[in-house]
């Protein structure tokens, strides 16, 4: 844009865009600071996206931009599929939305350094340059293929276990080694086209292997470290560039997305290299069914509607099932008639309930339960004990005691909601099938506990109705 | 060399303040956050617009075509996706 202006602007242009830029940086970090509180998230979110226009639009100035039909086309097709995309998502697919999001911007990353490397000539570019062209490039094809696969296994086209070969850790180990050897290789001699090449493959195809291993519900922690890289390969973009507000908006992402990711890992009491290296509802636990000797109690909506009623108190722990049945508005149906009786409702909510870090309270606040009725997990587990019926909907592996009392089980030592305090349990599930980790729950064949079989939303509509029909 | 320790700086320092704004967000917060992150971390837009606009080569603006279009996705998609969560929060709190 910058020939349309007056020859008396291009002096100071430059330094025009540098202080926009500047602006621009400021626009997000109050913005993430803001989106740290509740009161103020939207209006955080809101001067991020005005940080990112703003952005935008100076860069259309810069000099070295002449050409504007690749723009505004790309601009056109990238906002219309984005706009779309985020209009037609349910709130329960969120976590795929934002996998697959976050995939097209690490694979953007990857795409300018490697438009950049294109479109100038090698030998002008100095060993920094070399060497973070080649990370952008690993990085952002990384985070493209990975989030890629993490989307798939959520979406339930691939499968949600551990799909490895014998000793995938070691080959993924050994390929990311070749990977950054290549990028030693690509510094050193960019002229040979080869290494690119082989570096670019090799990059997407980590992506792919790294992710797929890992089971699907520690995908959550894997959306958030790929959130984390995408961030980073947006600042290596930077360095190729030479762009502050691309190093500067990278990093502050970078940065975000590991302590999220590190939030998450104490969520479930794992580390970050037990979720990558680590088998969880890995081949040996699924497969132990021994339960033919168990035996379970079923129940049906009368009774639940009876047990609930009666109780003074009763909470609800609600999980994915809760969330894939769209039944967060039926919830909120039964909560309102069990209040109008004069039953305390109260929501306990675990960290990783749902398939991302608070989730499951969007899914809530969808269905407008109101904010003061959720529960943290820290703030519930003392009042179990003085609880009469919890109503656990669609949640299997945060209510399951063996992560207090089986040492040998995959999420030993994991923090869960305790419902077994509770003098009843109800379990609002399709099956006796174990839940996402692939690990048997001893809580369905307790003496206090009872199962109510069938899809989420059909149970609590039959709930709501024999609720009303007990008057 | 001076610019690239010049830029490291910036990342570093970045970074730690990236550390500090998040340390504090409650998990009620954490999908929304994630999101929005998300979407700031597609300023590699930025980038893709000097690709696709600049001259030199028709091969690279076609590469950069592409790299607009996933960054927009990642950008426009990203913060209506992040601005639809906040906002069920936002209308409960005026009801309460």
């Amino acid at each position: 844009m910058s020939q349309f202006l007056p020859e008396a602007f291009h002096s100071f242009l430059p330094n025009l865009i540098q202080i926009f830029y500047l602006i621009a940086t400021g626009f997000f970090i109050v913005g993430i600071k803001r989106l740290g509180s509740p009161a103020t998230a939207r209006s955080g979110n809101q001067l991020a996206s005005l940080g990112m226009l703003i952005g935008v639009v100076v860069t259309l100035f810069d000099r070295e931009i002449i050409a504007f039909e690749f723009i505004i086309a790309g601009m056109v097709i990238g906002a219309f599929i984005g706009i779309f995309a985020a209009k037609k998502v349910q709130m329960t697919a969120m976590p795929e939305m934002v996998a697959i999001f976050n995939g097209f911007g690490g694979g953007a990353s990857a795409l300018v350094a490697w438009g950049e490397f294109t479109r100038l000539d090698p030998s002008i570019f100095d060993t920094q340059g070399l060497v973070t062209t080649g990370l952008s490039i690993l990085i952002g094809s990384i985070t493209f293929t990975g989030s890629f696969i993490a989307f798939g296994k959520l979406k339930g086209f691939i499968g949600g276990g551990r799909i490895a070969l014998p000793g995938q850790n070691y080959i993924n180990l050994l390929l990311t080694a070749i990977a950054l050897g290549l990028v030693g290789w690509f510094a050193v001699d960019p002229e040979y086209q080869l290494v690119f090449w082989l570096l670019f493959g090799l990059a997407l195809l980590i992506g792919v292997l790294t992710v797929l291993p890992i089971g699907g519900a520690d995908m959550p922690v894997v959306i958030s470290l790929l959130n984390s890289y995408s961030g980073i390969a947006a600042s290596m973009a930077g360095f190729v560039l030479g762009n502050n507000l691309l190093i500067i908006s990278g990093a502050l992402v970078g940065a975000a997305g590991l302590i999220l990711t590190n939030i998450m890992c104490k969520a479930m009491n794992r580390t970050l290299i037990n979720v990558l290296f680590g088998a969880f509802g890995g081949v040996s636990d699924a497969g132990d069914s021994d339960d033919g000797d168990k035996s379970y109690q079923q129940t049906f909506a009368d009774d639940v509607a009876i047990q609930c009623t009666y109780a003074s108190k009763v909470v609800i722990t609600p999980g994915y099932g809760l969330a894939v049945a769209q039944a967060q508005h039926t919830l909120k149906e039964v909560a309102n008639i069990l209040e109008e009786r004069g039953v305390t409702v109260k929501y306990g909510i675990h960290p990783v309930a749902g398939r991302m870090p608070g989730h499951m309270n969007v899914l809530l606040a969808e269905a407008d339960v109101p904010y003061d009725q959720l529960y943290d997990m820290d703030e519930i587990n003392p009042e179990f004990k003085s609880t009469d019926v919890v109503l656990i909907i669609g949640a299997n592996d945060v209510v399951n005691p063996a992560a207090k009392t089986s040492p040998g089980s995959p999420i030993y030592g994991m923090p869960i909601l305790n419902v077994d305090e509770a003098k009843r349990t109800i379990v609002f599930k399709r099956s006796m099938s174990p839940g996402y980790a692939g690990i048997d729950n001893d809580l369905f064949y307790s003496d206090k506990n009872q199962m109510f079989f069938g899809d989420a939303k059909k149970s609590l509509q039959e709930l709501a109705t024999a609720l009303k029909e007990l008057d | 060399m001076e610019a690239f320790i010049f830029n490291l700086f910036i990342f570093v320092l970045a970074s730690f303040v990236g550390f500090e704004l998040i340390t504090k967000v409650p998990p009620t917060l954490h999908t929304p956050l994630m999101s929005g992150a998300n979407a700031i971390s597609g300023i590699t837009l930025i980038g893709a617009l000097i690709i696709a606009g600049g001259p030199d080569s028709v091969y690279a603006q076609w590469i950069g075509f592409a790299a607009i279009i996933f960054a927009t996705i990642n950008v426009v998609g990203g913060f209506m996706v992040t601005d639809r969560m906040l906002e069920m929060f936002k209308k409960k709190e005026g009801e309460k």
